[in-house]
């Protein structure tokens, strides 16, 4: 069976031919797009490590077929960052030690700018901590995540007021 | 995962002509469905994807009051609808008490009806499981089955359902609407789910081709609205599957419960409705010793199918305290864990 499929990738269209309709979002994004940035940690929906925004939501990649997401945008961690200039999550991630290993580290930052983007949480640590329970982090890194979230939350909050003002 | 077709139907007569076909499968969200294909306890051999069926994906209110939602709303579209929220906010807190915020943004309102137990027998596929596969055997039995069922459950299959959501929906009479090979009919979500008597393989009231195309709440339901909560004790304070868990609601006049609704979650194959505990509480007085009887009344019958003797008095405290935070009012915005008993901010351990 020869399946045809567009995504909308970091911006870029892409055209893919997929020869088994098993193929996930996650592993077309890592295998066939070499967007590797993507982790695949436990591939069952538990640990949040494959999180992408898909048409601007944050989901599991590990749990999406990609045949069924045709025409869909995607980003990953890959298009983030503008060139050389850190996303201001990225930078403050950095700032508060939100990691160690680094593996669950793409996976926490596009579900952080998910949770941003849905906007329920605000400044509030128990409702980030919340929002973020989705990704696992095993070398518990947790303290310094909610951290750099509260940071960036704090500072887009601060901007609004100013464009209000 | 096995292999299988993929097809992808433009309307819904399309896509029970697909299914209604042995070993065809719905894919919607794909949350629950993947997972069990990729540890090869689901195996179809085709999968009618619906996920962009069009008309599915609305919440609208009826004349009556009431509400409809399309098969294909998101949890968390659902979850966040103010509208929605502001009617049935113990829906709103059961559904923002599942699953991760990813897996809210994929899942959805016909696939959550929908889910499979979490029983670990049932997803080993090298134990015994009379629900995937009939006559195999329960290793449940005489295995970890200290969160299996305490209700309704048989010698064949002690499994508990895992959803927030159908337990506050049973107790506000939700119905569903569901296309089939003979047209369209109805069934309410309490009839939806079976328990498992010799035949744990049959989880639902639906036939081959069967498809959930919407979720409707009937207009008193929102009478409940000032009087309800969800409840859920797990095994962390998020992301985790209940333990048990209670949706109660209250309609309460000049200090007296005009009628209550309650419901178990956790405890048995199916969202238990408790209507002999809601019919003690009809006429009298919102207090602890009201409520504890209510308890005691809504897990009559209970018994332990293993090391989960605790639950009883487990679901009788949360029956309980779901009951006294009902009757307490709702609160104006879901808690920071919804839900949850607990919260991790020292001062406010009651956070529910």
């Amino acid at each position: 069976m020869n399946l045809s499929i567009s995504l909308t990738v970091n911006g870029v269209r892409r055209d893919i031919e997929i020869e088994d309709p098993r193929v996930t979002l996650l592993d077309l994004l890592r295998e066939r797009l070499h967007l590797t940035g993507t982790k695949k940690g436990c591939d069952r929906g538990q640990c949040g490590a494959c999180t992408v925004l898909l048409d601007g939501r944050r989901i599991n990649s590990c749990l999406a077929l990609a045949i069924s997401h045709d025409g869909a945008d995607v980003l990953t961690i890959e298009g983030v960052a503008r060139g050389d200039q850190l996303h201001p999550l990225q930078a403050a991630f950095i700032t508060h030690d939100g990691f160690q290993c680094g593996f669950c580290t793409p996976g926490q930052i596009m579900s952080a700018l998910g949770l941003i983007r849905e906007g329920q949480a605000g400044d509030d640590p128990e409702r980030v901590r919340e929002g973020m329970s989705g990704n696992l982090c095993r070398c518990g890194a947790y303290s310094g995540i909610t951290e750099a979230v509260l940071e960036v939350q704090k500072s887009l909050v601060e901007t609004n007021q100013r464009r209000s003002a | 995962m096995k292999t299988f077709d993929y097809i992808r139907p433009a309307s819904i007569a399309e896509a029970v002509a697909a299914a209604a076909e042995p070993g065809a499968n719905y894919l919607a969200g794909g949350t629950n469905l993947l997972d069990l294909m990729k540890g090869g306890i689901a195996r179809p051999n085709r999968l009618v994807d619906v996920s962009r069926l069009p008309g599915l994906d609305r919440i609208e209110r009826l004349p009556d009051g009431g509400v409809r939602i399309g098969a294909l709303v998101r949890n968390a579209d659902l979850a966040h609808d103010p509208d929605f929220a502001h009617c049935y906010p113990a829906i709103a807190e059961a559904l923002l008490s599942g699953a991760s915020a990813q897996l809210r943004n994929a899942a959805t309102v016909g696939g959550n009806l929908l889910q499979r137990t979490r029983c670990g027998y049932f997803y080993d596929v090298a134990s015994a499981c009379n629900k995937r596969e009939p006559g195999a055997g329960c290793d449940a039995r005489d295995g970890e089955n200290r969160l299996h069922a305490v209700l309704g459950w048989s010698e064949a299959c002690i499994a508990t359902h895992p959803s927030d959501f159908c337990v506050p929906l049973v107790a506000l009479d939700a119905v569903v609407e569901i296309e089939g090979r003979t047209g369209r009919r109805e069934v309410a979500v309490e009839a939806l789910h079976c328990l498992p008597g010799d035949t744990p393989a049959r989880e639902s009231a639906l036939e081959p081709g069967d498809l959930i195309v919407a979720l409707r709440l009937p207009g008193e339901g929102s009478a409940f609205s000032a009087h309800q909560r969800y409840l859920k004790v797990r095994e962390r304070t998020s992301y985790a599957f209940a333990i048990v868990s209670a949706a109660a609601a209250l309609r309460i006049e000049q200090g007296t419960i005009r009628e209550a609704r309650l419901a178990l979650g956790g405890v048995a194959a199916k969202p238990w409705r408790a209507r002999a505990a809601e019919q003690m509480l009809q006429g009298a007085r919102p207090t602890l010793d009201a409520y504890r009887r209510a308890a005691e009344a809504a897990l009559a019958g209970a018994k332990p199918s293993g090391d989960n003797q605790f639950k009883i008095e487990l679901a009788q405290r949360i029956v309980a305290r779901a009951l006294m935070l009902a009757a307490a009012g709702t609160p104006a915005r879901v808690a920071a864990l919804p839900a949850s008993p607990f919260s991790t901010l020292t001062g406010t351990l009651i956070d529910a």
